[in-house]
């Protein structure tokens, strides 16, 4: 915080003295704001903000808050839907997460958020405030929370720096998510060296509900109490939301003292049970959480979104520390509190049900039937605002946005022109290279991290890692059940975000449906660089565009998301990062299709057309360390039909295993699929290579999209092969799966015989080898 | 036949616990931490989880709560208890089994699918095990490494007090392969490995015949109804 700042609550500036004092110098600046930006609040005010006012516009209009110069791409995710596709859409975006029926009363909330900039200064904290903050939005919607899953994106395995990202991070949601109990389903982790300075942490979680337990955060009727519970307020994260967020990481720009909160993941579980006896209850008429932007965010919205106003005595809130200012109180980013609207006749229940579980709670004062905010201090007034303006009305930017000056060559620059060797007629190289893309750092088996979550507790866990979804029963009477699956591919966005961000929603959607769910709702988390970069918007543009369209053509609704930008160091940006979440809904959870074959004798089928689509692959990443060309071609309509023909297959019990192929091609989920009960299979390519014109090295490695491989019962095949063929999902018989024990093979004809345990052993060994 | 599972805050495993008995066979009774009273319970669990945050040490806290201080008294007449994991460290903490437990030897949090053998089924939790009998149970910690005196671990291999002993692969470090203790009695048996995360077909370890379909656990549950009965 600012020398000036400082000085200025010395004496408390309240709206009396502001008004009093037009011409006194205050650091807008400092705290983010543009000229413009603090003539407006001058302008709606009538008068100069006093510094407590100054205070909640700047960390509300700041980008992370108010998505000033997203909010005109993210319109479209509401406008490109049909009636359809909001037919299951209870709450859509805008408020903390989205809420989708799935049927049988039931309903589920979830959200992906990001944590980065915080995850990058203060790894282990930054990621743990990650999960607790996402996992108390889905809390806020009335929900219990029932998994988290986490999409991470490091530096490059090499880089001295890396390590220590790494196990602040993982260790960071291992301390938060179990000590929360909430299974960690699966995720992604992902090297690159374009995030050696912006790591992505973001985190998801997924909560249920029955319907009549969906509560809002809105305060609308005048009288009621507004109260802040939970953890005590303290100076961590002040000013974090504005300031680590919005500015980019550059070592020569000013120090910035990073103020990164500290979760206790012990309150936040006792406040979890807490809310959930409350709204139980039915005590609490509107509820939120405080994350960014803290009190100030909390207050505002919930006016806002009530249409109503509010009469806040600020001293009464619950501190750690009795020096805070009233600016610092509005703007601590302390974990662990909620805020809650109470009926009068309710307090003595809540406070009941707060005292049997500790918790902590003030009185802080009530809603008002106004369009006012008011904020006192020990009496006097510090804050009189309209709250629509600090919560909804904050800027919107229409940013330059320009075609950058080097996609051209990149894209010109793919495989084949830069000609790059195939090793085609080389099956003993293409044999070693098998290895060393499933035992490269991304391809790796990732248990290293995934064994330090708890994938157990709630005894509801149907699949998680290595499976193509996370799923979860809902219903312990019915086994309904929801499956998520989250993807994103920066090099493809890099090469061309349209497409790229499309083909992360085909990978999700793809993943959700092999795992026999139906794919339902979607949610996004867009990590970018600056938007002041007019390039960058581009990116920003194109993916947001791809995502919208994408959906509309899929027929299922973005539910909610949330933006990052400024993920860059100097003038270098991340690649362009969309993450998709997919929900997806399975009528009962004992019908889920495991990623590999269990049992011998199997017939293994690849679904789906194999092109010669080597360009942003990992083969040309890992083999030749090349980026350049486009990306696969997305095939929506054929995604759908494949994720139609998977539902019904499923549903008939016809499948006994399925992996989606995507990085790392057919080899890659060969290998998986295998590995999975270390059950090995006999394979042959060449009709794949006559009937789609491609050669050995396509066939093992391209990146097609909508492709999955299915093993099946002798008994079903029939019936299978009618299936794909009454649907016109191209089908073909590629081999068979064979023994398992220590002989097992994975035994591609005309290639290689493979040994499963030496694969295992290449393909487990990355990961701890590198950070254990 | 009624079984109390005990819920202190922060307590995980409650609601899995509480499954596990349903599932095997026997009525469930809620215990909360601040109170006292076992409700006429024929049997205790002290499920896992992070009680009280783990502060201090684990189980520390949960030890001198009323609820844990009247489980201690009935134990000690006789009453079966078992601790799972922090449970397990809550027993520790409040000296019904000796020794302690501390942070893993390669100082990671680990969840696996654990092998256990079963080295006592002279106990009110283990009775429907066959000695010897190789099992696979969910284990899941930070806080798993046991610990004793060299006079105490003499005592407890000489006395059969070792109920559970992991095989193929010590995860945590634990002295002599350690995975759970019994006391003298019988009566009292507490172990780091989840045994609720094996008592349902689609939810557990992935079995021989297909994925997650163990049910290794479900004895443990099991053996206490069969010791009520025929107590």
């Amino acid at each position: 915080m600012s020398q000036e700042l400082n000085n200025s609550v010395a004496a408390v500036d309240t709206v009396a003295v502001a008004a009093a004092t037009p011409d006194k110098h205050q650091p807008w600046k400092e705290l983010g704001l543009k000229q413009d930006e603090y003539d407006r609040i001058k302008d709606i005010l009538g008068r100069r903000p006093s510094s407590a006012e100054l205070a909640m516009y700047s960390v509300m209009w700041s980008e992370h808050c108010s998505y000033k110069s997203s909010k005109i791409y993210l319109r479209q995710f509401g406008e490109k839907v049909t009636d359809e596709m909001k037919k299951h859409l209870m709450v859509g975006m805008g408020e903390n997460a989205g809420v989708v029926d799935i049927g049988e009363g039931w309903a589920v909330t979830f959200k992906v958020e990001s944590h980065n900039h915080p995850s990058y200064i203060e790894p282990f904290q930054g990621a743990a405030t990650g999960v607790g903050g996402i996992v108390r939005d889905i809390l806020t919607m009335g929900a219990r929370p029932i998994a988290v899953m986490d999409q991470l994106r490091f530096g490059a395995v090499d880089n001295a720096d890396t390590a220590r990202v790494v196990h602040g991070v993982v260790s960071g949601i291992s301390f938060y998510g179990n000590c929360l109990g909430l299974p960690n389903i699966g995720g992604e982790t992902v090297f690159d060296k374009v995030y050696q300075g912006n790591p992505l942490v973001n985190a998801l979680s997924v909560g249920a509900l029955r319907h009549e337990d969906l509560k809002l955060a809105k305060a609308s009727n005048p009288g009621d109490l507004v109260i802040l519970f939970g953890a005590r307020t303290g100076a961590d994260g002040i000013g974090g939301v504005s300031v680590l967020a919005s500015e980019t990481f550059d070592s020569t720009g000013p120090a910035k003292r990073p103020a990164v909160q500290v979760g206790d993941p012990f309150a936040e579980k006792v406040l979890i049970e807490c809310c959930l006896e409350l709204y139980h209850a039915g005590v609490v008429a509107g509820i939120q959480d405080l994350g960014g932007a803290g009190i100030s965010c909390a207050t505002s919205e919930l006016a806002s979104n009530g249409g109503a106003g509010m009469r806040i005595d600020l001293e009464k809130v619950l501190k750690r520390d009795e020096s805070l200012t009233p600016e610092e109180i509005l703007m601590s980013e302390s974990q662990e509190r909620m805020m809650g609207i109470v009926p009068k006749k309710d307090l003595k229940a809540f406070i009941a049900l707060v005292e049997k579980w500790e918790v902590e709670y003030s009185i802080l004062g009530e809603v008002i039937n106004e369009d006012r905010l008011y904020i006192n201090w020990h009496g006097e007034e510090i804050v009189n605002v309209p709250p629509r303006t600090v919560a909804h009305d904050g800027p919107v930017y229409h940013r330059p946005v320009e075609y950058p000056t080097w996609i051209d060559a990149l894209n010109a620059n793919s495989v084949n022109a830069a000609g790059l060797n195939r090793f085609a007629d080389n099956a003993t190289e293409l044999a070693a290279q098998i290895f060393e893309v499933t035992s490269s750092p991304n391809q790796a088996d990732k248990s290293w991290v995934t064994n330090q979550y708890d994938r157990y507790v709630g005894g509801n866990t149907a699949l998680a890692q290595p499976d193509d979804s996370g799923m979860v029963r809902v219903s312990e009477e019915t086994g309904l059940g929801i499956a998520i699956a989250t993807d994103a591919n920066g090099r493809y966005c890099q090469l061309n975000p349209y497409e790229g961000a499309k083909l992360a929603l085909a990978e999700a959607y793809r993943n959700v449906a092999a795992s026999g769910a139906n794919p339902m709702a979607v949610t996004n988390c867009l990590n970018f660089g600056s938007p002041e970069n007019p390039e960058v918007m581009w990116q920003f543009k194109q993916a947001t565009a791809g995502l919208a369209d994408g959906c509309l053509e899929l027929g299922i609704p973005v539910t909610g998301g949330n933006v990052s930008f400024y993920n860059q160091t100097g003038d270098v940006a991340i690649h362009p990062t969309p993450v998709v979440g997919v929900l997806g809904v399975i009528d009962n959870v004992a019908r889920r299709i495991p990623s590999g074959w269990q049992d011998e004798g199997h017939n293994v089928y690849l679904l789906g057309t194999t092109r010669d689509e080597l360009d942003g692959s990992v083969w040309s990443e890992v083999v030749h360390g090349h980026l350049g060309g486009q990306p696969p071609v997305v095939d929506l309509a054929g995604e759908k039909a494949l994720g139609d023909l998977l539902g019904g297959a499923s549903l008939q019990g016809l499948i006994a295993s399925a992996h989606d192929l995507s990085e790392g091609g057919l080899a890659q989920a060969l290998v998986e699929s295998s590995l999975r009960f270390g059950v090995g299979v006999r394979v042959w390519l060449t009709e794949i290579m006559e009937r789609d014109g491609v050669d050995l090295t396509a066939a093992l490695f391209a990146e097609s999209t909508g492709r999955v491989l299915v093993s099946v019962g002798r008994e079903d095949d029939v019936k299978f092969v009618g299936l794909c063929e009454a649907r016109n999902v191209p089908v073909l018989r590629i081999g068979v799966t064979d023994v398992k024990g220590d002989d097992a093979l994975l035994s591609i004809k005309e290639v290689a015989d493979l040994k499963l345990t030496d694969l295992r052993d290449s393909w487990k060994g990355t990961i701890p080898a590198l950070f254990g | 036949m009624k079984i109390g599972v005990v819920t202190f805050p922060g307590t995980l495993d409650d609601r899995d616990a509480a499954r596990a008995v349903r599932i095997a066979g026997a009525e469930v009774v809620p215990l909360w931490h601040a109170d006292a009273n076992l409700l006429k319970v024929d049997a205790v669990v002290l499920p896992g989880g992070f009680s009280y945050g783990d502060y201090l040490r684990c189980g520390a806290i949960a030890a001198q709560a009323p609820v844990t201080q009247a489980i201690v008294n009935a134990a000690k007449g006789g009453l079966p208890v078992l601790g799972i994991c922090n449970g397990f460290q809550v027993l520790v903490e409040s000296h019904l089994l000796p020794g302690g437990l501390i942070r893993n030897e390669h100082q990671h949090f680990i969840c696996r699918d654990q092998r256990l053998r079963v080295e006592n089924v002279d106990t009110a939790w283990t009775n429907q095990y066959q000695l010897g009998e190789e099992i696979t149970i969910p284990l899941k910690n930070a806080e798993g490494g046991y610990i004793a005196s060299e006079e105490t671990l003499k005592r407890l291999e000489g006395e059969g007090l070792i109920a559970f002993r992991y095989i193929d692969g010590n995860p945590n470090g634990s002295m002599n392969d350690i995975a759970g203790l019994r006391n003298e009695r019988g009566n009292v048996v507490g172990l780091m490995p989840h045994p609720e995360h094996a008592v349902e077909a689609g939810f557990g370890p992935d079995g021989a015949a297909a994925m997650r379909s163990g049910l290794d656990g479900l004895k443990i549950f099991e053996s206490v109804i069969k010791a009520v009965v025929n107590a």
